[in-house]
């Protein structure tokens, strides 16, 4: 279809834009400034991608709201955008979970106020301009920038031991995506001079360098879905980070690494995802049982939520590597619910820190004496986190299970052990947690939530809830792109 | 027509949605008048239903596409037929009465509306789960009414016992949702599709497929299936050996003991398995599987019951028994027994929950029996209703126990599935027992001298009308319920819906017998069952009635036995310290070994170690001396010619 309107850009540059503005607005003096003209663009950053899906034809799996103009005409570089059913669902996750995070900060952030919002503003826009570029030398750009304000938000908001996460972060991504640059550089050699993703998809490859240029990929992915073993950096940075930071980091960051399976390794290099497809499955089932069994035993909320995202990603992965659409589209709803559940999640654990200023689970118990509002909204996440069907966490998990039984039984079998490990670790926090008589002085002093955490929280279990009873509208508008993603895969590049 | 099927699960739904979220701005009065109401108009709406049923107009059709993916599109929708109209009378007959026994039983509750809330959205999944045509939405309404229970178990939140108990409820009960998960998941890769209707015809098509699981042991896939779906009924349905959740259950408040823990949800797992009958035809190893565990839940639960003091426990080791007699009759085949069962004993149990409840309130919240005795001038209406209840569970001709549970009896007896011997014997055993420890309740309860202190004795009285009244009338259907074994056991009611092949069909033969319910009750004058029965009865009359002093020298006598019922076989134990205890310690050394030392010690911060040394090492060349780099440069630079002139 015909869409003039540059609106790739403007979702783009408009966060962008606003965090300068935010910026300008300089010390805490002015902070009620920057915290109101935040809101306003990110309200403004949701507004404007809500054409992205009003306009959206999901009965095309080509490149809609194309823009391509030269960057650098010597090496071919183009500013490139389009999105597809892959990108723009996460697009308007990203656009979605910005505001939440700006009101989440509203109080509980007063120090460097404007540089906070200003960075989460950047990186909502840095972000956005990840999952919609279509050269490779834009994407790479993106992709490293979106480092550096988590990079700041951790090293600065964080926690006591923030800097040693903060620099455990950006070097472990920053080495994983050291090699993706190499890869492009090989694909723009062997494409004749393109950096064009889409030229990249259509490329034949021999079979040795498809695998080279797939493990170059996978370091770059695995490291930010994180899958097991490269995933100790996650729960260092939860711990460290403030809350906003915490769920920018779990609902949108953890995506760009499944966007990048999809939009690069399953295209690029199909032959090499079919050849490693049994390792990537096998990965991905030991972040399932393996960091499930660990989550259950953590001490600190944080942390445990931290593992449980690892494990909620490994379906993502596997969905992926399934390699049929049950997967894949189980694995694009998987990575949407978890961008709510566990952001609601590292909301409510935020709630409880901006009180007590503790994560430790022992520290807390009988809270719902104290927040019963609160205790409602806990208990929705944590049976979403659980998987119960109903909610968004549900959906996601089924299709992949689904999924795997048609590639192996055992597959399904551990995979499935999550209905078990999943509801353990979240429930024994919850029980533990809010449950029981109260516990301190301390959680006797506590207040319920207020209208500003009200609001958040009722937002997001809105949409726990409604892609758990109605998630069609949702895959439909993958629906398309992913067929002819899995036709692509099926075809050999030899 | 469809309107009325949406209505029916709706106004439960929207019940819930009112007392929970506006309960603390209507108050208590208006929370329990508008969820009363529309779970009234629930009722009369499953009424009409199933007369219209009766009169042949089955539905099946979906509501909504919830998904669609590959080529599979995932519908929520109804299937409306004699099976599901059945269980939407009982269902929402139970739950009104429970509501209205509520208003009585936590009148000064603090989390009253809550208690509403949940109770309606109860029976808004259990309407959900009966009401499915399909499998993705009996898991739904399977883990729906799951969540319930955990909410309802933990209900008074502060008692550690109870929160431990939910937990530990709805983790077992994940345990059985793991297996059934598998099986819906073989089911929909053997079948392309989750519509019982589409299922149930291409059955027979793969009769013949096997699945290797592990290299050289193959299975039939319909076993396979068969089996993981009844694991995940041996959890909904507390069957051995996961039933360790269901006693503990009764920390939550005793309306829904009644209501979720007896009458409907644990018998979902009995629905599930009926209603697929057209599957587990097909496989003779699940039926027989299923007859073994039924008879060893059957026998094993029954004989806990005896020994236990707490009112509450008694009755709770009472339902996995009875439990286990609907398992047993699914095995043998006989599923409109199994139903018929699933319904009478939703009547009798619940009235012996409710009054159960009546007593406790009564009693000032306590539950021990060694503490109560006679109540029966007391309080007369709970003690006739709870009486004619025992009758029914005793299954004395005439209730309508007596007819559900002599069927289930006789078909297993008739069964020619291997396990069926060992079914025989658990399920005409336990009709002693459970005759004595039903009796063994009342005695202690409500005949004898009172054993209570003097305050709670001034104290006593009947329950207010809002808690009889539900007595009352659940004991009609306690009653009554029975006299319509003819059609809907013998009869074609369940035709169009259950399936039985014809070698298994042992009700047939029965029902070639059957001469109307007069009949059957003057039959049963010479059988075994009644015998036993009456024993039974006799039995609890001669030990907590009539020579109070022998079940103490009884229990002195056999001390071992004694402990090993009254901590039920140590499986608590057993479960706490091997399950419980080595996942944790797994979970330890994953954790401490395998992410701290491994990954992080040796991999990560190794990394930063090398480069820090390697680091320093190459530091020591940064001297900062001009000469040291002057001197290096001309090295280089002589270096560097000499290759080049060579």
């Amino acid at each position: 279809m015909s869409f003039d309107f540059p609106l790739l850009s403007l979702i783009i540059w408009l966060p962008i834009v606003f965090g300068i503005v935010v910026f300008a607005t300089g010390n805490d003096r002015n902070s009620q400034l920057a915290r109101w003209i935040s809101l306003v663009g990110s309200v403004l950053g949701l507004l404007v991608a809500i054409p992205l899906y009003t306009n959206f034809d999901a009965t095309t799996g080509t490149m809609q709201f194309i823009e391509n103009h030269v960057w650098f005409e010597r090496f071919n570089v183009n500013y490139h955008l389009g999105v597809d059913g892959i990108s723009m669902p996460l697009i308007l996750l990203n656009c979605f979970i910005t505001p939440l995070v700006i009101v989440a900060g509203w109080e509980v952030i007063k120090e460097r106020v404007s540089q906070y919002m200003g960075a989460f503003l950047i990186m909502s826009g840095i972000v956005n301009g990840v999952f919609a570029s279509l050269d490779a030398i834009l994407f790479y750009v993106f992709w490293e920038a979106s480092l550096i304000p988590m990079f700041l938000i951790i090293g600065i908001w964080g926690g006591p031991n923030r800097v040693y996460a903060a620099i455990k972060f950006f070097l472990y991504t920053l080495l994983g995506s050291l090699l993706m640059l190499i890869a492009f550089i090989y694909l723009y050699l062997t494409s004749g001079g393109s950096f064009s993703i889409e030229d990249y998809h259509k490329l034949p490859i021999p079979l040795t360098p498809q695998i080279l240029i797939f493990v170059a990929f996978l370091l770059a992915f695995a490291v930010k879905v994180p899958m097991w073993p490269v995933h100790t950096w996650l729960p260092d940075a939860h711990v460290e980070a403030p809350t906003g930071g915490s769920v920018v980091l779990a609902a949108i960051l953890l995506k760009l690494g499944g966007y990048g399976f999809l939009r690069f390794s399953l295209p690029i290099t199909p032959d090499a995802s079919h050849y490693l497809a049994t390792m990537m499955i096998v990965l991905s089932l030991i972040a399932v049982v393996y960091i499930g069994l660990i989550a259950l035993m953590q001490v600190d909320m944080k942390k445990l939520i931290a593992y449980s995202s690892v494990a909620h990603m490994g379906f993502v992965t596997l969905g992926f590597f399934l390699l049929n659409a049950y997967g894949i589209e189980g694995a694009m709803v998987q990575m949407i619910s978890h961008g709510f559940i566990s952001g609601a999640m590292f909301l409510c654990v935020g709630v409880l820190y901006d009180r007590l200023h503790s994560r430790q689970i022992a520290d807390y118990g009988g809270v719902v004496n104290k927040m019963p509002i609160f205790a409602a909204f806990f208990m929705l996440f944590a049976m979403a986190n659980a998987g119960l069907p109903g909610t968004s966490g549900f959906v996601g998990e089924f299709m992949v299970i689904m999924s795997a039984m048609k590639v192996n039984f055992w597959y399904a079998f551990l995979a499935a052990t999550t209905l078990i490990f999943g509801a353990a670790y979240t429930l024994w926090m919850y029980k533990r947690v809010i449950f029981g008589t109260i516990a301190s002085p301390a959680v006797e002093g506590l207040k319920d939530i207020s209208k500003r955490e009200f609001v958040l929280l009722a937002i997001l279990a809105i949409s726990v809830l409604w892609i758990g009873v109605y998630p069609y509208p949702l895959t439909e508008v993958m629906h398309t792109t992913v067929d002819q993603l899995l036709a692509h895969v099926s075809n050999s590049k030899l | 027509m469809q309107n009325l099927y949406l209505l029916v699960p709706l106004a439960p739904l929207i019940g819930a949605l009112i007392a929970g979220l506006f309960g603390r701005f209507i108050g208590p009065v208006w929370s329990h008048r508008t969820t009363i109401l529309l779970v009234f108009i629930s009722l009369l709406a499953s009424i009409f239903i199933l007369q219209d049923v009766l009169e042949g107009n089955i539905y099946n059709g979906s509501v909504y596409t919830w998904l669609v993916t590959g080529d599979t599109r995932f519908e929520i929708g109804f299937l409306i037929d004699q099976l599901s109209a059945t269980m939407m009378v009982v269902v929402s007959l139970v739950s009104l009465m429970v509501h209205i026994y509520t208003i009585g039983y936590m009148h000064d509750d603090p989390g009253y509306q809550r208690f509403f809330s949940y109770i309606s959205l109860f029976t808004f999944s259990m309407m959900m789960l009966v009401m499915s045509n399909n499998f993705l939405q009996l898991f739904f309404g399977w883990e729906a009414v799951g969540l319930v229970s955990y909410l309802l178990i933990g209900f008074w939140y502060t008692r550690p016992t109870a929160i431990y108990a939910n937990m530990k409820a709805f983790l077992v009960n994940r345990v059985g949702d793991f297996g059934f998960l598998l099986g819906i998941a073989l089911v929909l890769m053997y079948f392309g599709t989750l519509d019982y209707a589409a299922v149930f015809t291409q059955a027979p098509e793969i009769v013949d497929e096997k699945i290797e699981l592990v290299p050289g042991i193959t299975w039939l896939v319909i076993t396979l299936i068969c089996i993981l779906l009844f694991i995940g009924a041996m959890g909904k349905s507390a069957q051995f050996p996961l039933h360790v959740w269901l006693p503990d259950s009764m920390e939550g408040p005793t309306p829904i003991s009644a209501l979720i823990h007896a009458a409907t949800m644990v018998t979902a797992g009995i629905f599930m398995v009926a209603r697929m009958s057209p599957l587990f035809e097909l496989s003779e190893t699940a039926l027989s599987v299923i007859l073994i565990i039924g008879g060893i839940t059957t026998f094993f639960m029954a004989l806990v019951a005896v020994v236990q003091n707490d009112i509450k426990r008694v009755v709770a080791y009472s339902t996995l028994s009875q439990l286990g007699y609907m398992t047993v009759a699914l095995g043998a085949s006989a599923y409109s027994a199994a139903i018929f069962h699933l319904m009478t004993h939703a009547f009798f149990k619940a009235v012996l929950f409710l009054g159960a409840g009546s007593v406790i309130i009564a009693m000032h919240h306590e539950q021990n029996m060694q503490k109560m005795g006679g109540l029966k001038s007391y309080m007369p209406i709970t003690y006739w209703t709870m009486f004619i209840a025992a009758l029914a569970s005793a299954g004395v001709p005439g209730f309508s126990g007596f007819f559900s549970k002599d069927a289930i009896i006789e078909a297993v007896y008739f069964a020619n599935i291997p396990g069926a011997g060992f079914a025989y014997f658990c399920v005409l055993t336990t009709v002693f027992i459970t005759a004595l420890y039903t009796f063994r309740l009342i005695f202690m309860t409500f005949h004898g001298q009172g054993r209570m202190d003097v305050h709670t004795k001034s104290h006593l009285h009947e329950s207010p009308w809002v808690v009889t009244l539900p007595l009352v009338i659940l004991a009609i259907p306690t009653i009554a319920a029975g006299w319509f074994i003819g059609p809907i056991v013998f009869g074609d009611y369940f035709n169009n819906v259950i399936y039985v092949m014809p070698q298994h069909d042992a009700l047939e033969k029965l029902g070639a017998e059957f001469t109307g319910i007069g009949g059957m009750m003057v039959h049963a004058l010479s059988t075994a069952p009644f015998w036993l029965s009456v024993a039974g009865i006799f039995t609890a009359w001669y030990l907590y009635n009539a020579r109070t002093d022998i079940p103490g020298k009884i229990k002195a006598r056999c001390g071992p036995l004694y402990n090993l019922l009254d901590r039920k076989y140590y499986i608590d134990e057993l479960y706490s310290w091997l399950f419980a205890g080595g996942t944790r310690a797994l979970g330890t050394m994953l954790w401490k070994y395998g992410d701290i030392k491994v990954i992080d010690g040796f991999f990560v911060n190794g990394v930063a170690r090398v480069v820090a040394l390697t680091a320093a090492v190459v530091r020591r060349y940064q001297t900062g001396y001009i000469y040291h780099y002057a001197f290096t440069m001309i090295v280089g630079v002589f270096v560097i010619l000499t290759l080049w002139l060579y």
